[in-house]
């Protein structure tokens, strides 16, 4: 085997979204002398970021002073919002929830808000390095003292091609985790170092977003709607988010809370249906998908979030899940709580002590606190959602208790427990016809020769208990078709992992209802290339 | 002997290119842009021959925007030694290309030029025999096999036919295809080495070379969507279908 190369930095960051880079820049602004470096696991900085986006841009304001006169590619201000509850063939307009009035705010693509930030944190000094997945920390006597980077050209079969390179150890004093929502190794840290000790389960949702070009004149550049309701059953948390962007273009997505009880669920046509309700397919029709993508969104908000510290290391953005579920809006937590950590970190020789506190205390936790109760409140449907949401509005999120979130995986009911709700689904004839066709806009890449990055732990379980109790989910919830059944002569029954066509969302590694999937990085600059997304 | 390898910026092969709706070209505004992967090719044979002990030296040159920086550092980070950035911000054609690389290679007598068979944004597939021309050297083109022996290089080419091995007398120009090597995975170090490895920066004004403008883009379209298929259940069924659509 080769020898593993070490480089050595001050501070090395772990994902290059809007947490991660603010961190980064942040740093720099404060001591241009530290020696700050960003890997990414996309094969460019924003190809594997999606949302949706209406962004608050005060941290921007802050961050980045006369970003207004040089904005990103996409950046339209918001002009009226609209919140709709539907139902099938008709919807009513009900008054904006206060959380969702967006005057002030921007749509943007995050993605294309990412490459925009990128080469400014690198002006201040900042090494950026897009295309090497961190897979693993590195520790020593229990302290975490950097990261090890994937290793390139390992075959399926796990031996070494003819290219191989083994992944360097980039060592720092301090380590900010800024994966995202479930980063592969902050989980592998949270269990570590136990920091959900005494912390409500994370829970997620799984977000689905289009970017169409319509036909000239039909988009209201700066409109933002929302809707609640159908296609979602009253029992499962769904929403849509349809903004509209400058040159005809719009965006349209949809996310579906993983809480959800069906086993027969697919979310991905949920997102589908929600595309034909009369009110909203003749916007769609005759326009074409620019790009297409899914991504896991994190829903746990304060009850939930981790410790944020640890020895050598601190987590920012969404892998500790800063993100505001009523506002469906984390970009400027995440961005919040990576200025913050660089604050904290200069202010203390890079020691992560007392960040956590830091941060509860800050306008990132007071936010978040104060609509904790909101979204377990959904729990017990879409209605009594409402009104305790009403009520945790009033109350300024006053009341003296927490509702407890519990984990997505736990909330599957078996097969033969639960009797589906009449679906009553639409014919469709809008694109993608299904999901590989999706996948397509995704434009997701792996290289097929390179050990499969969905280790599932068990796959024994698929042919028998899983397919008895739960009858495969799997099959339904992943977005881009990976897990198929399939039966040949020399196999039997099993199941067939496509893990080529990986949108790295991560909702398989959520929602898998024996916890026996695990996401791990496939070789750095594999997996989707978003564009404006 | 030195060798000059030419790298060119495009649309990365992943991206789904989409036409301006004015039909001007495509579209490249937030679009992923790399190293053309046959110049990548040329650039992994350049460091091989240089490994072998052939070469002393690799020079990268890249003709176009002032951002096409970013695959010369590329080219720096896979090992070459120093790079040329003659920024230009137009459309290149391959006529000028060819006359660039002729000024640099007259300043810079290199032993050979690499470069790839073609770039895969405009697949013109031009530029490697206008230099050979240009520069009165051999060429050898598409090629699948370099290998050198003293003042000559042998080459396997693919042709129609299958394999066609040539030898060339030195300085040659090669363009590469496909199956000549796979290139290497870029480290991490190396990255960081290739921003402190020198780029030069000129100009056609400064190189002497007047840009070619015989070609012109009049119309750029996407290809016919293709229509969806139709199940028939019997063979009699297609042929009345066939029929009907005025096929047979
Ligand atoms: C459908 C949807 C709609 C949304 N809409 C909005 C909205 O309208 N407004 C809003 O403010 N927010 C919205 N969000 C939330 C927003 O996207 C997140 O809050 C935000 O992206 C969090 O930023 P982050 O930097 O923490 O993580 P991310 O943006 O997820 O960035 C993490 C980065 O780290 C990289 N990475 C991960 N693991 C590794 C590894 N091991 N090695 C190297 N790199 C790694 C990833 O590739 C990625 O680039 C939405 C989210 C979704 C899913
Ligand atoms: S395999 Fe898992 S992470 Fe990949 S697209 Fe499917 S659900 Fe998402």
């Amino acid at each position: 085997m080769s020898e593993r190369d070490v480089m050595e930095y001050d501070v090395v960051i772990v994902g290059a979204g809007p947490a991660g880079l603010a961190s980064a820049i942040r740093f720099k602004q404060l001591n241009e002398e530290l020696e700050v470096c960003v890997i990414e696991k996309a094969s460019e900085v924003g190809a594997q970021i999606l949302a949706g986006a209406v962004i608050e841009p005060e941290p921007l304001d802050e961050l980045l002073p006369g970003w207004r006169d040089n904005p990103p590619n996409i950046c339209v201000p918001v002009k009226r919002d609209e919140f709709r509850v539907l139902r099938k063939g008709g919807s009513s307009r009900f008054p904006t929830p206060p959380q969702m009035h967006n005057k002030g705010n921007f749509i943007v693509s995050l993605s294309a808000v990412c490459k925009w930030m990128a080469p400014q944190a690198e002006e201040l000094g900042v090494e950026i390095y897009p295309g090497f997945a961190a897979v693993e920390a590195l520790f020593e006597n229990d302290k975490v003292v950097g990261v090890r980077i994937g290793d390139m050209g390992v075959a399926k079969d796990g031996s070494e091609k003819s290219g191989y390179t083994p992944g360097v150890d980039i060592k720092a004093k301090l380590t900010v985790f800024a994966e995202g929502c479930r980063g592969s190794v902050t989980k592998q840290l949270i269990k570590k170092y136990k920091l959900d000790e005494g912390k409500s389960p994370q829970t997620y949702g799984i977000g689905f977003k289009e970017l169409w070009q319509l036909p000239e004149g039909r988009v209201e550049a700066g409109k933002v709607m929302h809707t609640f309701g159908w296609p979602a059953d009253k029992m499962t948390y769904g929403g849509s988010y349809i903004y509209h962007l400058d040159k005809d273009r719009l965006a349209i997505g949809y996310v579906v809370g993983l809480d959800y009880e069906d086993p027969e669920l697919k979310p991905f046509e949920m997102f589908q249906q929600l595309k034909h309700h009369p009110e909203i397919k003749p916007l769609l029709e005759g326009g074409k998908i620019l790009s297409a993508g899914t991504r896991a969104i994190v829903e746990g908000g304060w009850q939930s979030m981790p410790k944020m510290e640890m020895p050598g290391a601190l987590m920012v953005g969404d892998c500790g899940g800063t993100l505001n579920v009523p506002k469906i809006k984390g970009t400027h937590t995440a961005m919040r709580s990576g200025m913050l950590a660089a604050e904290h970190a200069v202010a203390n020789e890079l020691s992560p002590e007392g960040y956590d506190a830091l941060l509860r205390g800050s306008a990132v936790g007071k936010e978040l606190k104060r609509v904790r109760n909101m979204r377990p409140g959904f729990r017990k449907g879409l209605w009594p959602g409402i009104v305790n949401a009403v009520f945790e509005t009033v109350t300024f999120g006053l009341a003296p208790w927490t509702l407890e979130n519990h984990a997505d995986w736990s909330s599957l009911k078996k097969v033969n427990e639960y009797t589906p709700p009449e679906r009553d689904f639409y014919q469709r004839d809008l694109p993608p016809k299904d999901r590989l066709q999706s996948v397509y806009f995704a434009a997701t890449d792996h290289d097929e020769d390179q050990p499969i990055h969905l280790h599932v732990l068990d796959t024994d379980i698929c042919v028998t208990k899983c397919r008895e109790e739960y009858n495969n989910p799997c099959t339904r919830f992943c977005p881009a078709n990976v897990y198929e059944m399939v039966e040949d002569e020399e196999q039997g029954l099993h199941l067939q992992i496509n893990s080529a066509n990986c949108v790295h969302c991560k909702t398989c590694d959520i929602k898998d209802p024996y916890q026996i999937i695990n996401w791990v990085p496939p070789e750095g600059g594999s997996g989707p290339n978003y564009q404006n997304l | 002997m030195k060798l000059m390898v030419s790298v060119k910026r495009v649309v990365d092969y992943n991206v789904r290119i989409q036409v301006k709706p004015d039909g001007s070209g495509v579209v490249t505004d937030g679009v992923k842009m790399s190293m053309n992967p046959f110049d990548e090719i040329a650039m992994e044979e350049a460091l091989r021959i240089k490994e072998a002990g052939n070469a002393e030296e690799i020079i990268a040159v890249t003709i176009g925007e002032q951002k096409a920086q970013e695959q010369l550092r590329t080219a720096l980070a896979m090992g070459a030694d120093r790079a040329i950035h003659v920024e230009v911000d137009e459309d290149i054609q391959p006529l000028t290309a060819a006359r660039v690389l002729k000024a640099l290679a007259d300043k810079e007598q290199p032993g050979m030029v690499l470069l790839g068979k073609q770039a895969i944004d405009d697949d013109q597939g031009q530029t490697g025999q206008m230099l050979a021309a240009l520069w009165d050297r051999p060429q050898a083109t598409f090629a699948s096999k370099v290998d050198l022996d003293g003042q000559k290089a042998k080459v396997t080419r693919e042709v129609d036919a299958g394999l066609e091995t040539i030898e060339v007398d030195l300085p040659a120009v090669v363009t590469t295809d496909l199956r000549l090597n796979e290139p290497r995975y870029v480290k991490l170090p190396d990255i960081m080495k290739a921003k402190k490895k020198p780029i030069d920066t000129t100009s056609l004004a400064d190189l002497g070379v007047e840009a070619a403008p015989g070609l012109k883009v009049t119309n750029t379209a996407p290809p016919p969507e293709r229509q969806g298929g139709k199940k028939v259940e019997s063979v009699d069924e297609l042929v009345s279908e066939l029929k009907n659509r005025g096929l047979i």
